[in-house]
């Protein structure tokens, strides 16, 4: 089936997930995305301009690093780390709206939006928007907002409009909601730059697609170093971005093992996670059909993660379609794991990872040691940790 | 036929237009809503649209979504509506009623199952904001078979190829989207609104209802001018909101908000 894979289908579907489950008045922004989107993909001009803002604006290829001393004293397989962290403004979220902002502009667009979590997604946007001279405005979880006080600050440097969003759980579904509610209200002039591989058709595919850069590098800075494909892929999922941009490129791959990590949060059994592929199951939010955290009665239930980028209800379709098949594995850290993981990279690299890449650091510490030294192990370091100082500073109960 | 399609042919009959107001299921508390039901056939509304609690409602403006949030504290859910609808349904056998909502408590309960409840707790119409015909077709299926209407949107961007379609696998009415926005959006443009279901009525046979933005009985009568059916939700909610803590003071209200577009919708062109 991953021998030759083709997903999605013309109208956005992955198996049973992904599809177009929008209002009516949102089919028709949506259908002149996905043709634009159709178009410039293969238009040379487009491909060239973003492949310099790639490589001058946001500092492409991101280095892939050999984690010495930490794969030592795990004692097991060779941890290579994906810099994702290294890029322009700090994580792999800029990949994309880079890519998407450019096809707003050449679609005519004036006035981007976006949802964010922890806010990467939301200073990524901010950015291309003050660099294209586009209006901006971010929706953002009231309680995210007080959590990740310093993206906030930094969006509204960059010339961004934050809204506080006060409905359902003020977090990162209740900013998508209003962000659908923008959008519905400003069709005509405004393009909406979704942050992960979720909404409708054509967002996961195109977002993986903007993502794909970090697996395509990966998979030949692994060639470089190593003389072969890595053995295991690890990265963390909220929505699954930065995962199914290492993924994606090694899907038909078979022999590299993937692992997707979502957040476990006070942990799966006490329900208070953000793990939908663990424990959710198959549902309609936001545009797409996927797995989902919910009740018996279909309504979307509170999700709790450490990590303001994973608390989210659902996951990128395409994700769930890698787990019915058995193609990547999906595993969950909890908050206290995470940190473990926060405090490892920090203290045996020097390298302070973001809480979100904190999941996927923690699941590598469980792996490592069961393979050997001659196997590789690739991690996505998704995004840098200077966004978590605060929330850091106070669990440790330090005044910043 | 369906009991929607019979009262609209009938109201067709006699000139008259559809006044059709939307509440959301156990707002403020569960057992409001059958009597306010009750209240609001006696006050001379055609077709009731219940709307059925979503945590996330997403093509929602803020009003509805409070009143979700209010329902959903009572643990109001899809299930429950439905026992209301049959409740509903144990005194009013004549009065179609539509339930209104969001994909994913339908496929909590699973397309057949949900098909089957709604018509044995006497539902007409389904309308489910988040599905579209190209996903839809399956669960259209499952209701036609049960004589239940698949209630489709329109908006003021809908192309003739979706006015075409819309008139193909839906029945029973079409909803007109008014304007571009989330429900109770104060920006209702007549002229608009005329164009386009004159260019709608080239494509379709269905009665249209119009919704979204009306919110009182002046615009209820422009609507009904223009129009089969004025669809009036969050002005009614709006009442709910403005008395929580005289929830029969919010039913009057109500009642006579409704009254009011009862009686300048039968006297147009007067």
């Amino acid at each position: 089936m991953t021998e030759n894979y083709t997903m999605p289908d013309a109208r956005g579907h992955f198996g049973p997930y992904g599809g177009m489950f929008v209002a009516e008045t949102l089919i028709p922004p949506i259908q002149e995305l996905n043709a634009a989107y159709q178009h410039y993909l293969g238009d040379p001009d487009f491909i060239a301009e973003l492949d310099k803002d790639l490589q001058y604006y946001v500092g492409r290829p991101s280095p892939l690093y050999h984690a010495e001393r930490w794969s030592r004293e795990l004692g097991g397989a060779q941890i290579y780390l994906k810099r994702e962290d290294l890029n322009h403004t700090g994580s792999h979220k800029i990949n994309n709206t880079v890519g998407q902002a450019l096809l707003a502009k050449r679609m005519g667009k004036t006035r981007i939006i976006a949802e964010t979590g922890a806010g990467q997604h939301g200073v990524a946007t901010a950015t291309v928007a003050a660099r294209l001279g586009l209006e901006c405005v971010v929706y953002m979880g009231a309680v995210d907002v007080t959590r990740q006080s310093l993206n906030v600050y930094r969006m509204k440097l960059l010339g961004a409009t934050v809204v506080a969003v006060e409905s359902g759980s003020k977090t990162l579904k209740d900013a998508l909601n209003e962000a659908l509610r923008d959008w519905v209200t400003n069709v005509d002039n405004t393009f909406y730059i979704i942050g992960t591989v979720a909404g409708p058709h054509p967002y996961p595919a195109m977002v993986r697609d903007f993502q794909a850069i970090i697996g395509r590098e990966t998979k030949q800075q692994c060639l470089d170093a190593t003389g072969k494909l890595p053995d295991a892929l690890v990265a963390c999922v909220g929505g699954g971005s930065n995962a199914i941009g290492l993924f994606y490129p090694f899907i038909n791959d078979t022999q590299v093992a993937m692992y997707g990590v979502e957040a476990a949060g006070d942990g799966i059994e006490t329900g208070r996670h953000s793990a939908p592929l663990s424990a959710g199951r198959p549902g309609v939010l936001h545009g797409n059909r996927t797995y989902l955290m919910a009740d018996d009665d279909g309504e979307i239930i509170e999700t709790h993660s450490i990590s303001a980028g994973l608390d989210y209800p659902g996951v990128g379709p395409e994700h769930a379609w890698l787990k019915d098949t058995g193609r990547a594995h999906y595993a969950s850290i909890t908050d206290n794991e995470a940190l473990e993981g926060f405090y490892a990279l920090t203290r045996m690299e020097g390298i302070i990872p973001a809480l979100e890449s904190s999941h996927a650091m923690a699941y590598t510490m469980k792996l490592a040691p069961t393979l050997r030294p001659e196997q590789t192990i690739i991690v996505n370091l998704s995004g840098r940790g200077d966004k978590d100082m605060q929330t850091m500073a106070k669990r440790e109960g330090i005044e910043l | 036929m369906s009991r929607l399609s019979t009262t609209l042919e009938a109201l067709a009959k006699t000139g008259r237009k559809a006044l059709i107001p939307f509440v959301t299921a156990g707002d403020p508390y569960p057992e409001f809503t059958v009597p306010l039901m009750h209240a609001m056939v006696v006050a001379g509304v055609d077709i009731i649209e219940l709307g059925v609690p979503f945590s996330d409602p997403m093509a929602d403006g803020p009003v509805i979504q409070r009143a979700s949030e209010r329902a959903l504290a009572h643990k109001m859910s899809l299930r429950r509506t439905l026992l209301l609808a049959l409740e509903f349904r144990r005194t009013n056998q004549t009065t179609p009623l539509v339930l209104m909502g969001y994909l994913n408590p339908i496929e909590a309960m699973g397309y057949e199952e949900f098909a089957n409840a709604a018509q044995r707790a006497g539902v007409d119409g389904i309308l489910t904001v988040d599905l579209p015909p190209e996903e839809g077709t399956q669960c259209a299926e499952l209701l036609k078979a049960r004589d239940i209407d698949p209630i489709f949107l329109l908006a003021p961007n809908s192309s003739v190829e979706r006015i075409q379609k819309m008139d193909t696998v839906g029945s029973g009415y079409l909803y007109y989207v008014s304007l571009k926005g989330v429900t109770g959006a104060g920006h209702l443009d007549i002229a608009s609104v005329q164009t386009k279901v004159a260019e709608l009525r080239l494509h379709t046979q269905l009665p249209v209802a119009v919704g979204f933005g009306v919110k009182d009985a002046a615009t209820a009568k422009t609507i009904a001018g223009l129009a089969d059916g004025v669809v009036v939700g969050s002005a009614l909610i709006s009442k709910i909101e403005g008395n929580l803590d005289s929830p029969e003071q919010a039913k009057k209200e109500i009642i006579e908000l409704l009254a009011s577009m009862r009686l300048a919708m039968d006297t147009l062109g007067a």
